[in-house]
């Protein structure tokens, strides 16, 4: 390697790594944070190491800070979001999987009409669909349950996930489908035999999309939930705009990464699958 | 594209199923979609407030929406966070999917870091972002205990600067999944036209500027339209950055509607706004997928 090139490679290191501390500090403010105390955090700044880590600002955050009137910390919130995010996920990928096969295999007069009316869904500002949908929650007796939540992000969610199977099984060869039916499979024969095996890398693309889409969600959650079934986002969002006459942002930052947690292990533990099916073309280019 | 209706031994049951199949996502789709469109546009020309009416009053919601100082706030707020936000994000993206792009080692770790921020909400980002830049104990005493005792940084509670910071914290969740998304696209450039381009002498930058960058200008007309829908549609971060404020200087139109719509009791206006909402995102987006979808057919 010549001089010139070790000094570009020198510098592309250090910008890389440059980035990456500015990826990392906030985590590492909100983490230090969250295990020091209030005293310690006005003494000392933003980036010191806690003297003494303790986690009563997580236990706080847990069962006992206030969030609006009420002080039962976020469990409550955080098992709604549970309770929300499984069915919600695993129905609108079912469909979507559904959807995806059928309009890219078993195309028929309109079906491309009808791909396109779907797709537009995964665009629209979902400001326009708040009041008819309060509404109709309300006939269905929907309203300001969890599930009530669950009906809405499948319904919103069909058009992304009906999207990500469909570009996919666009890539798998029509010779396939044809072969399978001159030996006499079916419509369900097919996709249970063959295109569902095929599908491992984009099933985790749609499932990692969905969970981190659905567990995000503070619109939803803030307009068609209360009390009870209010989601972890909404949860988080009361707890730290709770006017108290102390701001323990120890304690903010706890409940923050408690909120968090779930899509940080997620993406840690699956972040691979998810850049792999990308890269495999899940989203088309 | 086949279609497999055509043969005669495939019944009836095997040609309708698949239609069968997809009947309840699409009137779900025209229901909650179409019909939601319609119905939110329908109560924007209504005198509805806390609770909808449906006596028709034609564009007066309009006219007050417009008439509506805070209105334009929001709007001048989306334009300037809209363009900071989009062009930063996609910067960076682009500059660290290409840095990347070069043999690195560790590479899954950098990448894993530099991507995490998409797995949190927004909700999340704004409220670490509001602990970090809060005058008192955040970034500004931190400068000060530096030396740098003349150091302010009051952007979140000045009424000129609070949609900035939204900006910074939306750049930071936003640009790493611009980097994923770029990443991708390179990936998929046969490197044998870069080797090409290698031994005709071509340096690297402007290899990247003249051969692959312009390769990837799907990806990028993608990502465009990713993050300009993530601006219109931003909600969470204002609300856990700011709260739209102080004041309303840092509403945008999405907090706009949520406020008149769930809190203040304007309902019409609320539509009104929703609607404006709708049209700017369809202005952008039907020209995209009509041009997508007449690409893949012939693809």
């Amino acid at each position: 390697m010549d001089k010139q090139s070790k000094v570009w490679r020198l510098a592309l290191y250090a910008v890389l790594l440059y980035a990456a501390v500015y990826y990392l500090l906030p985590l590492y403010i909100m983490v230090t944070t969250s295990v020091k105390s209030m005293d310690e955090i006005r003494a000392g700044n933003l980036i010191a190491l806690p003297m003494g880590i303790t986690f009563e600002a997580w236990a706080k955050a847990w069962s006992s800070a206030c969030t609006g009137v009420e002080c039962g910390g976020l469990s409550r919130y955080f098992w709604n979001s549970v309770q929300m995010v499984i069915p919600a996920v695993l129905i609108s990928t079912a469909l979507g999987a559904l959807n995806g096969y059928v309009l890219s295999k078993w195309r028929f007069r309109g079906s491309e009409l009808t791909f396109a009316l779907i797709l537009f869904g995964v665009f629209i500002p979902f400001q326009v669909v708040l009041l008819p949908m309060a509404q109709t929650l309300g006939w269905f007796g929907l309203a300001r349950s969890v599930a009530g939540l669950v009906f809405v992000h499948v319904v919103f969610g069909i058009a992304s996930t009906t999207l990500f199977f469909r570009n996919y099984y666009v890539g798998i060869p029509d010779e396939l489908i044809k072969a399978a039916r001159l030996d006499g499979a079916g419509f369900w024969r097919i996709f249970l035999r063959i295109v569902l095996p095929m599908s491992t890398p984009i099933v985790m693309v749609v499932l990692i999309w969905q969970f981190t889409q659905i567990w995000n969600d503070f619109l939803f959650g803030v307009v068609f939930s209360s009390g009870d079934s209010q989601p972890i986002t909404v949860g988080l969002n009361n707890l730290a705009n709770t006017s108290t006459s102390v701001k323990e942002y120890n304690v903010d930052m706890a409940a923050a990464i408690i909120a968090a947690l779930p899509t940080i292990i997620v993406y840690v533990l699956a972040g691979k699958y998810f850049v792999r099916g990308l890269t495999a073309g899940a989203v088309k280019g | 594209m086949t279609s497999y209706n055509g043969p005669a031994h495939y019944g009836f049951a095997e040609r309708w199923l698949p239609r069968l199949v997809l009947a309840p996502s699409l009137v779900l789709t025209v229901v909650f979609v179409y019909g939601f469109i319609l119905w939110n546009g329908y109560l924007s020309f209504t005198r509805s407030r806390l609770l909808p009416n449906y006596e028709w009053v034609g564009t007066a919601q309009y006219l007050a929406l417009f008439e509506n100082e805070r209105w334009w706030v929001a709007v001048h707020n989306l334009v300037i966070f809209g363009g900071l936000f989009i062009g930063g994000a996609m910067a960076m993206g682009i500059l660290l999917a290409v840095l990347l792009d070069q043999k690195v080692r560790q590479e899954g770790a950098l990448r894993t870091i530099y991507l995490y921020p998409m797995a949190l909400s927004f909700i999340v980002t704004g409220t670490a972002w509001k602990w970090m830049l809060n005058p008192g104990l955040g970034l500004e005493k931190l400068m000060h205990d530096w030396g740098f005792t003349n150091f302010t940084f009051d952007w979140l509670v000045n009424p000129d600067m609070s949609i900035y910071t939204v900006v910074i914290a939306g750049i930071w969740q936003s640009s790493g999944f611009v980097m994923a998304l770029f990443l991708a696209g390179l990936r998929g450039i046969d490197d044998s036209i870069i080797k090409a381009a290698q031994i005709d002498g071509a340096s690297l930058p402007r290899i990247y500027w003249k051969i692959v960058l312009p390769a990837l200008r799907p990806v990028f007309f993608s990502t465009l339209m990713i993050l300009a829908h993530i601006a219109i549609k931003s909600f969470d971060l204002v609300m856990a950055l700011t709260g739209g404020g102080p004041g309303f200087s840092s509403d945008v139109p999405a907090t706009f509607m949520y406020s008149m719509a769930f809190t203040r009791g304007q309902m019409g206006v609320g539509a009104a706004s929703a609607t404006m909402m709708l049209m700017t995102v369809a202005a952008i987006v039907v020209p995209y997928l009509y041009s997508e979808l007449r690409g893949s057919r012939h693809g």
